[in-house]
């Protein structure tokens, strides 16, 4: 085995062999299902059974309401709203809801609650009470309510973006949150093991192995051998990141969303009133799988383009950052040396983050050219602009990005190489520019 | 002689100090090689020059006659002044790894381990995380590496700084075997008494110059003061005026047996039996022995008269 290859396998099963390493891996895609399934479960679950005291200004037209699950409706004929609120804070009753006479022009309905309650109990609520109104105003104006379904229309305005070649293409919200979240991944990993490498180098410098390790192979193979190493290792940890989080996510889904959906669809066949319910149902089912399942967007998103563009921009971007962490190790001491040296590393990535935010707003800003071509922030801005749609027009953009980013971390490797191979040796010195500069004008 | 190392008016810049100004060696194969000199004086940097660490800017270095080349690190065995382990690596797969980044193969690496962790007593240390280990166990896996690979040429830089006596001498020991199997040994030391009586040749380095070379018996030789001590019993007057012109008495004192230990420097031309005869019929002669200068005092004498040269 080549020198190099010895290198990149240590660094390589040293991390992968540490609890934190199995630790992280295993609970990352656990907190992250933890944390979908918690905000879905708030959102679909009411703490405890609502009894709701109608005030009925109308002439008992609403006396149909139906009760929900964990919710039941009251009617005492005769109270007026203002006497209901007065008695309300000693009743029972853990909400009013005051349907006002003239609900049939104003269609303003008032729920006054102790306790809040949860979305899905709202809609289950309106669409009731809607229901009603519409059939009271079906028979005030005379309407067959069959001819109604027919005529009852929704559609949702489809925004289409009309490119110089002519190709059109849709807007999506959801596009641009795709693009977000892969340059957030990239601008967080890059840091997370960029990191990594820093440290290595630190931990090598303070424990005085490295000029053991430099007489058998050269400063800068010690180098690449770290980055590729915990490259590898970040390649790993993606990998099972992806897989344990589908894996956890279809389980935790199932366990549970099951009986919620089974029930829903139960009560859909069984009554006529359950109509409303099944409307929720099918919003709360849309929106369940919004979040937990990527299946939603897959027919839009050109998963293997971002995939594969992910992998090159977070690499070219590892590459090009890692180099520059190692440096800062070599010219450190120990960690709390390095606080000078991070912040030209960490500006122009903190920028492409913020950066980001207004180029969702606006892809074909200068910021966004200019932020997707340079290397130091176009990782991160690419891949939003990538997930927002890229023209064939600017195809070259794309390729110029890409091949100055090779170029840069070619530099920046070839930078940090000069001032690694002076820093590791220098002990108990206390270093700032100048004399970094003055390591990058040595030869050899 | 056959040379396994020769340094050509190598020289050595950092930015704004001159690390190693024309140094010139030459090191046979077989010997004990003692690079001495103050702090800073530039041993180091060679030594890291001899390692391909860095490059010379000018002159060259031959390692078994032939240019510095990679491929030469795997003769090379090197203990630098600064050395430690990976704290959280396994002794044994630490040991194993360094080994073969030395060009070693697995199995080679293996067997040398197990020969030299058996001789050292230490084979249960194998599976123990380094930072488990004292320092002086440290320093033991360390020298090991260093030798495992069986290298021509061993460079150790400031071996016992930090060694405990008993390792010290353990590694002594080693050191005089590896040279009778023929491995040559460069010593870097500033503390010259530490080393002079294993060293079959030094170089002595000041300022980034090399100020003096040779066999240690040579060196000696040449820069004997030509002074003796005379011990006998008897009177102190009748043994001054026995001195004629051709010794100088220097020093004097009487011990607690009433012995007188006296420093006699004989001049130019004239031999200890001369001086023995003389003062035979005087006192009575308990013992007589030549006073060898130390390395230590061959410097200070040396770079004082470079001064005088320069001034």
């Amino acid at each position: 085995m080549s020198k190099i290859g010895l290198i990149i396998g240590r660094e390589y099963t040293t991390r992968v062999k540490k609890k934190s390493f199995i630790l992280m891996t295993l609970l990352g895609p656990l907190l992250l299902a933890g944390v979908m399934a918690l905000v879905i479960w708030i959102g679909l679950s009411e703490n405890t059974e609502q009894r709701i005291l109608v005030i009925d200004e109308t002439r008992g037209a609403f006396s149909t309401l139906e009760d929900g699950d964990n919710f039941s409706f009251m009617f005492i004929p005769g109270l007026e709203i203002e006497a209901a609120k007065e008695g309300f804070k000693d009743s029972e009753y853990t909400s009013i809801l005051h349907i006002p006479g003239n609900i049939l022009s104003s269609n303003r309905p008032l729920l006054y609650f102790k306790e809040q309650p949860g979305n899905i109990m709202k809609r289950s609520i309106e669409k009731r009470v809607e229901r009603i109104v519409e059939d009271e105003k079906l028979k005030l104006y005379g309407i067959n309510k069959a001819d109604y379904k027919k005529v009852k229309t929704n559609f949702d305005l489809t925004l289409i973006k009309y490119t110089e070649s002519g190709k059109e293409e849709e807007v999506m919200g959801e596009k641009a949150a795709i693009g977000f979240a892969f340059g957030i991944a990239i601008y967080m990993f890059i840091f997370l093991y960029g990191v990594q490498v820093m440290r290595g180098v630190i931990e090598e410098k303070s424990s005085r192995i490295v000029e053991v390790i430099i007489s058998s192979v050269k400063p800068f193979e010690l180098m690449m051998g770290k980055i590729i190493g915990i490259a590898l290792v970040s390649i790993t940890q993606f990998t099972l990141w992806i897989v344990l989080s589908f894996t956890f996510i279809t389980v935790s889904q199932q366990m549970l969303f099951q009986d919620k959906i089974e029930n829903i669809s139960a009560q859909q066949m069984q009554t006529t009133t359950a109509l409303a319910d099944a409307d929720v149902a099918k919003d709360i089912q849309v929106k369940a799988t919004d979040i937990t399942n990527p299946a939603h967007f897959i027919n839009r998103v050109n998963w293997p383009l971002m995939l594969g563009l992910f992998l090159f921009y977070f690499m070219g971007g590892y590459l090009l950052y890692s180099s520059l962490f190692a440096a800062v190790g070599a010219a450190a001491d120990s960690e709390t040396d390095t606080q000078q040296f991070m912040l030209p590393i960490t500006l122009p990535l903190i920028l492409a983050y913020f950066l980001s935010f207004t180029i969702i707003e606006n892809p074909g800003s200068p910021a966004a050219f200019w932020g997707s071509i340079i290397p130091f922030t176009s990782p991160i801005i690419m891949m939003v602009r990538i997930a927002m749609g890229i023209e064939e027009a600017q195809y070259w953009e794309l390729a110029l990005s890409m091949a100055l980013l090779v170029i840069g971390f070619i530099f920046t490797t070839w930078l940090a190489a000069k001032i690694y191979r002076t820093g590791i040796l220098m002990y108990g010195k206390k270093v700032n520019y100048k004399e970094i500069w003055k390591w990058i004008r040595y030869h050899d | 002689m056959e040379h396994i190392l020769e340094v050509k008016s190598v020289s050595k810049s950092y930015a704004n100090h001159k690390a190693l100004n024309e140094v010139s060696l030459s090191i046979p194969k077989g010997v004990i090689f003692g690079l001495l000199g103050p702090n800073g004086a530039g041993k180091t940097s060679l030594i890291r020059i001899i390692n391909q660490i860095t490059a010379p800017d000018s002159g060259e270095i031959l390692l078994n006659g032939k240019k510095l080349a990679p491929g030469h690190e795997n003769v090379i065995g090197y203990l630098p002044e600064e050395r430690g382990l990976y704290k959280k690596m396994k002794v044994g797969e630490q040991a194993l790894y360094l080994s073969m980044l030395k060009g070693m193969s697995k199995k080679e690496a293996l067997e040398a381990l197990k020969y030299w962790f058996t001789k050292f007593e230490i084979i249960d240390w194998w599976d123990k995380k380094v930072e488990e280990l004292s320092k002086g166990m440290a320093q033991k896996i360390q020298f090991i590496v260093t030798v495992l690979h069986k290298p021509d040429l061993l460079i150790l830089d400031e071996p016992f700084s930090g060694f405990d006596p008993i390792n010290t001498n353990l590694i002594k020991q080693e050191i005089l075997k590896l040279k009778e199997e023929g491995t040559t040994i460069i010593f870097s030391t500033h503390n010259m008494g530490s080393v002079e009586e294993i060293c079959d040749e030094i170089a002595l380095i000041n300022k980034s110059e090399k100020i003096l070379d040779g066999k240690v018996r040579e060196i000696k030789e040449q820069y004997k003061p030509n002074v003796f001590e005379v011990r006998f019993k008897g009177n102190m007057i009748g043994f001054t005026n026995a001195l004629w012109t051709g010794f100088e008495l220097l020093d004097h004192h009487t011990d607690e047996f009433d012995t007188t230990v006296a420093k006699i420097r004989i001049l130019k031309d004239h031999k200890p039996n001369e001086l023995l005869q003389a003062i035979l019929p005087h006192v009575e002669v308990t013992g007589l022995q030549e006073i060898l200068p130390s390395m230590n005092e061959i410097f200070i004498q040396t770079v004082n008269q470079e001064k005088e040269v320069v001034s």
